[in-house]
């Protein structure tokens, strides 16, 4: 095996994702063009452009084009992306069921942006999270190094069980802020993500198949609980595909929930994305401060780590669940998830929903400092004050 | 970790400095980020970038409200904005402008620990026949702060622009290098 010696480069989040598609020699991408979305496939086209790639570029007249043309390009057999965001990602909605269906293993970014009106292009991730039925896992980057990891551990990830994996970024605090990404050396790339071995393919003309035909009700039952299963089944394949990449690069994603100090804390912060480098600098500063505080960094939101949330649950008195997003006529998402996920169990930490930084509110370190002592303050009472808090809220 | 804000005018390429700031402190082997304010951003509206470097990784991902340097690159900017809100006690401001040390003073709300100013707007129309002065205002936070080396700095600029574009780029901030006056204060 070649000694790994990564590349350390400075870029933003977008170029991360551009850099990852082209080491995972990408054969296909279309996509249509949308803030904060942009410069990803900018940068591919530029790749083109100079040579250094023979990914083929389909441009397109919009997303649900977009998607159309990346299935069409996956049921050949090809290895194929594209990339969104918020209104884009919602007009493709229709189309993300036809890959998923279709047991596509497609690898888009979307890069969480407000949905309008109001008109904002700034972070929120409800647009991704109200795909969350279509389908598709979604892994959540914290920062560029994990938007570059993301995109290719979720090829591998894609192709082995055939389901379309969503790497998430935050818009503008990923997609256009500037930091040290470690690349992994081609050749290195080429062992970890070897060329996909289609099951089926259109173009295999001695083995003919049809995609997306009808499926009477004596069928379509079995095709759900096959899409089904897959997820579950996903869950061991992302913690195999985590510990490889991790073992040799160096950076461990065998967890699907990434957890610091919650053996002995009181209460953790739990929630997706960009924010919890934030939460995880604040966590250092409240524990030199005697706070029993940890955090649980949810990676992969679909298939939705149940397990490893028990773990934590079990061993913690209180979640306080951060979440930029919401479902109107209910709560935050993820905090819905969890609590979800928790019923029955037995496990009864007591749970609270932050709902922060949506449409690019800045979440900072005195926020996560004031929703600690608010969650110091429930655990010691035992009274929770109310369950779903709209923590930044003009008064 | 020291924290740098830009502030400029849409077209000035504060985001560009922010930028080839960070690279340069990467080259020195310093953690980086950079980033603009995430705004709208229009051609002379005010605008702002940031720069964060550290001996480890920085995983804070928020805007900067406490600065340990804050760098101008319009003078105009110092009557409209309040370019030293937040600026942490024994700050550095670095000002693009022709004014005197006490003209500039005056227009400060707060009295930073260090005043460093340099007229690169002449420099850059001098070397660059344009008045675009991200690359010489870096000479200047180079020459006032030492949180990177000048041959660092002409360095990222030439890996941002190449050519002969990237030479002058890196002429003006070697100007703008020698130009500076710092003031201990």
């Amino acid at each position: 095996m070649v000694e790994y010696k990564p590349i350390r480069k400075v870029v933003s989040g977008n170029y991360a994702a551009a850099y990852a598609v082209k080491h995972a020699r990408v054969q296909v991408v279309a996509a249509y063009p949308i803030t904060p979305q942009t410069s990803i496939i900018e940068k591919i086209a530029e790749f083109i452009a100079n040579g250094e790639t023979d990914i083929q570029y389909v441009p397109v007249e919009s997303e649900h084009s977009a998607m159309a043309a990346t299935i069409g390009a996956s049921a050949t057999g090809a290895r194929a992306f594209t990339a969104t965001a918020a209104q884009g990602l919602a007009l493709m909605h229709e189309m993300l069921h036809w890959a998923s269906g279709a047991r596509l293993p497609i690898v888009m970014v979307d890069v969480n942006r407000a949905m309008a009106p109001p008109w904002s292009v700034w972070d929120d991730q409800t647009d991704s999270l109200a795909q969350r039925d279509t389908g598709w896992m979604q892994f959540y980057a914290e920062n560029n190094q994990e938007v570059y990891d993301g995109v290719l551990m979720a090829f591998k990830v894609a192709e082995t069980v055939n389901v379309p994996v969503m790497v998430v970024e935050s818009a503008f605090i990923l997609s256009h802020t500037y930091d040290v990404v470690e690349m992994i050396p081609q050749e290195l790339v080429d062992e970890f993500l070897p060329p996909r071995k289609p099951l089926y393919t259109l173009t295999d003309f001695d083995n003919p198949i049809s995609v997306g035909a009808l499926a009477t009700p004596a069928d379509y039952y079995e095709f759900r609980y096959k899409l089904a299963k897959a997820h579950e089944d996903a869950k061991k394949v992302i913690k195999e595909v985590g510990k490889e990449f991790g073992e040799r690069f160096g950076r461990d994603y065998s967890d699907m929930i990434e957890k610091g100090h919650v053996d002995d804390a009181d209460f953790v912060f739990m929630g997706l994305g960009s924010l919890m480098g934030t939460v995880k600098e604040a966590v250092d500063l409240l524990r030199s401060e005697g706070y029993k505080v940890g955090y649980a960094k949810v990676r992969w939101f679909r298939p939705f780590p149940r397990e490893e949330l028990l773990e934590i649950a079990e061993k913690v008195k209180g979640i306080a669940v951060l979440d930029r997003n919401f479902s109107f006529g209910q709560e935050g998402i993820l905090f819905n998830e969890a609590k979800g996920a928790l019923y029955g169990t037995g496990a009864r930490p007591i749970m609270k929903n932050y709902i922060v930084g949506l449409g690019g509110r800045d979440f900072t370190v005195r926020d996560v400092r004031a929703i600690a002592e608010n969650m110091k303050e429930i655990i010691e009472s035992g009274k929770l004050d109310r369950e779903v808090e709209w923590f930044h809220l003009k008064r | 970790m020291i924290e740098v804000r830009f502030h400029g005018r849409g077209g000035q390429g504060a985001v560009t400095a922010a930028n080839i700031l960070a690279s340069s402190a990467f080259k020195e082997g310093k953690y980086v980020q950079a980033f603009p304010f995430f705004g709208v951003e229009r051609r002379g509206a005010p605008v702002t970038a940031f720069t964060r470097i550290d001996d480890k990784p920085i995983r804070i991902k928020t805007q900067i409200y406490e600065p340990d340097i804050v760098v101008v690159l319009d003078p105009s900017l110092l009557e409209t904005v309040d370019v030293t809100a937040g600026l942490k006690d024994g700050g550095t401001v670095i000002v693009n402008t022709e004014k005197s040390k006490d003209e500039v003073l005056k227009e400060l709300k707060k009295k930073p620990a260090k005043l460093a100013l340099v007229d690169a707007t002449t420099i850059a129309l001098e070397v660059l026949g344009l008045p675009i002065t991200n690359t010489a205002i870096l000479g200047a936070v180079a020459k006032a702060t030492g949180i990177v080396g000048l041959d660092y700095v002409k360095e990222a600029i030439k890996e941002t622009f190449s050519g002969a574009l990237g030479e002058k780029n890196a002429k003006a901030a070697e100007e703008a290098y020698n130009k500076t006056v710092v003031y201990e204060l």
